[in-house]
Order: structure tokens, then C-alpha cells, then sequence
């Protein structure tokens, strides 16, 4: 059986040529940057180049590129690290409902600490209104925080206009980038973003390795603490075959986004109209054209996510769910229920995410198999065929809106 | 992170669907929680002849369904209710601890097709 792999915005492999760049600094160079001898010399020159390639990729200066661990990390610093920095200015943020929880959990921590959050709101096609989160701003707000591309629905945000309404209002600007990096074109220069955040493997890079681009003369406390590296920003010996691995990974995105992303978008929407056209009652969640290239975001309406994905896995179909059961939680999907999607549709939620892997041949198979799978189940559940109402009332999970 | 019996019961699942002279029907469950299962009981004196269901929700929800269909057919209507949701998980070899509390309720909602049996029947 041919495993296909469908779950690209979870993570990536790591593409053949940036193992090959990253093997040698396992063994052959395998000194501490920071070191004066030959060994941390040999790397160091790795170290930098790797930055210029991850600031080509999002127009911005080597010098206010800083490496992490992951795109988690990258959240928690900019958040954290601007309380912290701007505490005598204010104490209140803006965010989304729909943000990663890497942005969602850590502004529950700082309210916790005494900070003020706004949550904003996104209508049914997950879109939000800026004349909203130009209203919630304050003379106490230090942070803006909106993610580039969403993980769930693809959605793209506005980002070159938050950034200008950001700029008007002279209010930093960190965007959680994570998804957007190397799927559509990244300019935080032209956005006027002042943080955003990078995950080596969700382009191709290792796991356990990220980047932060902080605009220079942005004030920051130090993250991490206990070494003089990365300017003293974040403490800890660089991860130097991953760092390497990851600028790799952003030249390689550069060099081939324009011919991969149409042609993974090209697919995308086969998908998307295959499964619309041969399956009744499927919702497609998030913006109909404002989506990253490589993620399309169905549910099938009377079955549960968990479920779809069990006999997905069973033909050797990698994709993943805003269940309930796939969270970790009682509660679908945050970014589900924030659209105020019906909640049995929310449990049904099901995403394909896309890469440069996959082939026509992957999208027939999907096109094959889906259908008698939704139809078996739907057989099986008390909803199908009842007058069992479902309404977004029950949807009680509607959390930040 | 499921066993192979559970895996089977949810790929093969025992006695889907609906008995259209059931005598007793019990439903537990609620869609916010993704999980609404549904049992159809044929009871004839004191036995349960035919038992079917039907599920919305995850592996686990269908696997337990399945399985307390297979261990409730043919017993007395005493017999069945001392089946609790612990044996059906201890009958699959066990569920993901996570599934323990949310997932696990196919004995509950044998109760609640037996209590309207005797409520119909009373």
C-alpha cells in the first residue's frame, strides 16, 4: 500500500538537500560557534550564512534574524519579551480568536500576570474585521499579534494592512508567520511587522530548530538567559546543523515557491472540487480564495473527525482533524468554533495540507477512497437521516468571541 | 494508540443500524462533546433477542457500541445491566485513558434502552 501524506501544515520531511547540508556539522564540524579555535570558527561562517539565507526569504536584515528552537518559542519571546520590555507603556494586547495556541495560551498566562487581552472576533469565513481591531486599540496597547496564514483554514490575513493600521497607531506588530513562510511570499518589510515568528519543519528543515525576525531597534528582554548568543537575545548553543538545515530549507523555498505553489495549488483545488462534486452536505471552512495554496479545510456533515481520520489511516491516508478527540480536549477546534461552525460540523472538520510530494495520482486516491468512507460511516450515525436538529446554539465553545 | 480489538470493532463494527419494532431505545451523549450513541433493544420476556446501533463520534465510541451489542445479546435484561463501561473497555484490551471519560459510553446508554423498556413494559 502507497502511503500518501497529507498533513504538510502539521509537519514537513526534510528535504534530501538540506540533510545533506546539515550532516557534515554532526561530525566533521562539530564545534561551538562561540569558541575562538579553528573547530568554533568553521561554524561560525555556517551560522551566518544560514542567517542571510533566512532574511533573502523575508526581506530583512541578517542582523535582526535570531534562531530558536521553534516557532513556539518564537511566540512566547515575542509576547513575553514585549510585556516585559514596554511594561511602563501598557499592559494590553490585540490577538485573534484563531491563533495558534502557542499565541492563544501564552496571552492567558500574561492576563493572568495582569495583562489586558482582546480577543477579536472572525465572521463565518473566518476573516476578521479591521475596523474592529483598529476600534480596540488603546493608548495602553503595546502589541498587535495576528498570524500570517492560519494552521486550520489556510486563511490568509491582511497583513500589509494590519501592519499599516499598526503603524498609525505607532503599536508593535509580531505575526505568527509559521504557516505562511515558504507557501506564499513573506515581505516584513512591505508589512510593516516588526516580530514574526519561523519553524524550520514546517518548510523542510529539522524539527527543534526556528527563527524570529525582530525589527531592528525593537526592545526586547532577553528570553532565554545564560549566554552571550545571538546578541544576547537568546542564551543557549545554537542547534548548528539544524540552523544550517534551516537556511537551506528558506533558499530553497526562494528558489522554488513561484513553480511548487501553483502547481500544489492546482491540486488543491482538484481536491476541493472532486470532494464537493461527489459527496452531499460538505462544508468547506475558511475563506473560499484567501487560503494558502496547499490547505483545504472540509467537514461532512452527521460524522465525527476522529473517525474519517481512522479510516483515512487504514488506506495509508495522512491527514488530521478539528475534532474533539484529535485536540486533546471535550471541545472541537478553537478556529472552528470561533467561525461559529456548527459544532457537529466542527467535530467533522477534516484537513488536507499539501506539499511539493504530492502528485495527481494522490488526489485520485483521496477522490476513490473518500466517498464510500463518509458513506459507511454517515450509515452508522443516529444524525444521518433523523430529524435530530443541529444548531449552532449548542455551540457553547465559543471561547474569546 | 488503540488496540487490535478495537480497531476490529470499529472496522467491523457488531449490529449497525436501527430495529424498527424495538421496544426499547436508549440514546446518551451530546453533539458538543462529539458523541451521541443510540441503542435499539428487542426484548422478548425477560431476554434480549436483537440489539443494534447506531453512533456518531470517534473510534472509540464505535469500537464500545459494537462491543456491548455483542456482550448484551442474548442476556437477561439483570444480567445486561450489570454490564458497566469499565468491562466494555476491559473487553476491547483497554482504551487511551483520554477515551476513558468521554468516549466510553455504550453501557450507559444500554441502561438507558433497558430503563425505557421497563418504563414501556412497567
Amino acid at each position: 500500500m502507497k502511503n500518501i501524506y497529507m498533513d504538510y501544515n502539521a509537519t514537513t520531511p526534510v528535504r534530501p538537500e538540506v540533510l545533506e547540508e546539515m550532516l557534515p556539522f554532526y561530525t566533521q564540524h562539530f564545534g561551538n560557534p562561540s569558541s575562538v579555535h579553528w573547530a568554533g570558527r568553521a561554524v561560525k561562517g555556517a551560522i551566518e550564512k544560514a542567517r542571510e539565507q533566512v532574511a533573502a526569504l523575508i526581506n530583512c536584515s541578517p542582523a535582526e534574524v535570531v534562531f530558536t528552537s521553534c516557532g513556539s518559542e518564537g511566540d512566547n519571546f515575542a509576547l513575553k519579551g514585549t510585556v516585559d520590555a514596554l511594561k511602563e507603556k501598557g499592559n494590553h494586547i490585540i490577538t485573534t480568536s484563531v491563533e495558534h495556541p502557542a499565541v492563544l495560551e501564552t496571552c492567558e498566562y500574561l492576563e493572568k500576570q495582569g495583562c489586558e487581552v482582546t480577543y477579536l472576533p472572525v465572521d463565518k469565513e473566518g476573516m476578521l474585521d479591521l475596523a474592529a481591531l483598529e476600534a480596540a486599540i488603546t493608548d495602553r496597547t503595546i502589541l498587535i499579534s495576528v498570524m500570517w496564514a492560519n494552521n486550520e483554514t489556510g486563511n490568509i490575513f491582511p497583513i500589509e494592512e494590519i501592519g499599516a493600521i499598526a503603524r498609525k497607531y505607532k503599536v508593535r506588530f509580531h505575526t505568527d508567520s509559521v504557516q505562511a513562510i515558504g507557501r506564499i511570499p513573506v515581505d516584513v518589510q512591505k508589512a510593516n511587522v516588526d516580530l514574526a515568528v519561523i519553524s524550520g519543519h514546517k518548510l523542510g528543515a529539522a524539527k527543534g530548530v526556528g527563527a524570529m525576525y525582530i525589527r531592528r531597534g525593537t526592545r526586547m528582554t532577553q528570553f532565554m538567559h545564560g549566554g552571550h548568543q545571538e546578541r544576547h537575545r537568546r542564551a543557549g548553543t545554537h542547534n548548528v546543523a539544524g540552523i544550517v538545515g534551516l537556511g537551506k530549507a528558506c533558499e530553497i523555498a526562494m528558489q522554488r515557491m513561484d513553480e511548487d505553489m501553483p502547481r500544489i495549488q492546482q491540486l488543491r483545488d482538484r481536491l476541493e472540487k472532486g470532494i464537493l462534486e461527489s459527496i452531499p452536505e460538505v462544508k468547506l471552512n475558511g475563506h473560499p480564495q484567501r487560503r494558502l495554496p496547499n490547505t483545504l479545510n472540509v467537514s461532512f456533515a452527521y460524522i465525527e473527525g476522529e473517525s474519517i481520520l481512522l479510516n483515512f489511516d487504514m488506506k495509508g491516508i495522512a491527514a488530521s482533524s478539528g475534532s474533539a478527540c484529535t485536540s486533546g480536549s471535550l471541545e472541537p477546534s478553537h478556529v472552528m468554533c470561533a467561525m461559529c461552525v456548527d459544532v457537529v460540523l466542527a467535530h467533522s472538520s477534516t484537513r488536507f495540507s499539501l506539499g511539493p510530494d504530492n502528485s495527481d495520482e494522490d488526489v485520485d486516491f483521496i477522490l476513490r477512497e473518500l466517498p464510500p468512507i463518509v458513506q459507511r460511516l454517515r450509515e452508522m450515525s443516529p444524525l444521518y437521516n433523523s430529524d435530530a436538529r443541529m444548531s449552532c446554539s449548542q455551540c457553547k465553545v465559543v471561547r474569546r468571541a | 494508540m488503540y488496540t487490535d480489538k478495537v480497531m476490529d470493532h470499529f472496522s467491523n463494527p457488531r449490529n449497525v443500524g436501527e430495529i424498527e419494532d424495538a421496544n426499547g431505545v436508549g440514546e446518551v451523549g451530546n453533539a458538543s462533546c462529539g458523541d451521541i450513541m443510540k441503542i435499539y433493544l428487542k426484548v422478548e420476556g425477560d431476554v434480549i433477542k436483537d440489539i443494534k446501533f447506531k453512533t456518531f463520534g470517534c473510534g472509540a465510541a464505535i469500537a464500545t457500541s459494537s462491543m456491548v451489542t455483542e456482550m448484551a445479546i442474548g442476556k437477561t435484561l439483570d444480567e445486561a445491566w450489570k454490564l458497566s463501561n469499565e468491562a466494555v473497555a476491559e473487553a476491547l484490551d483497554g482504551l487511551p485513558s483520554q477515551k476513558m471519560h468521554c468516549s466510553n459510553l455504550a453501557a450507559d446508554a444500554l441502561h438507558e434502552a433497558i430503563k425505557d423498556y421497563r418504563e414501556n413494559n412497567a
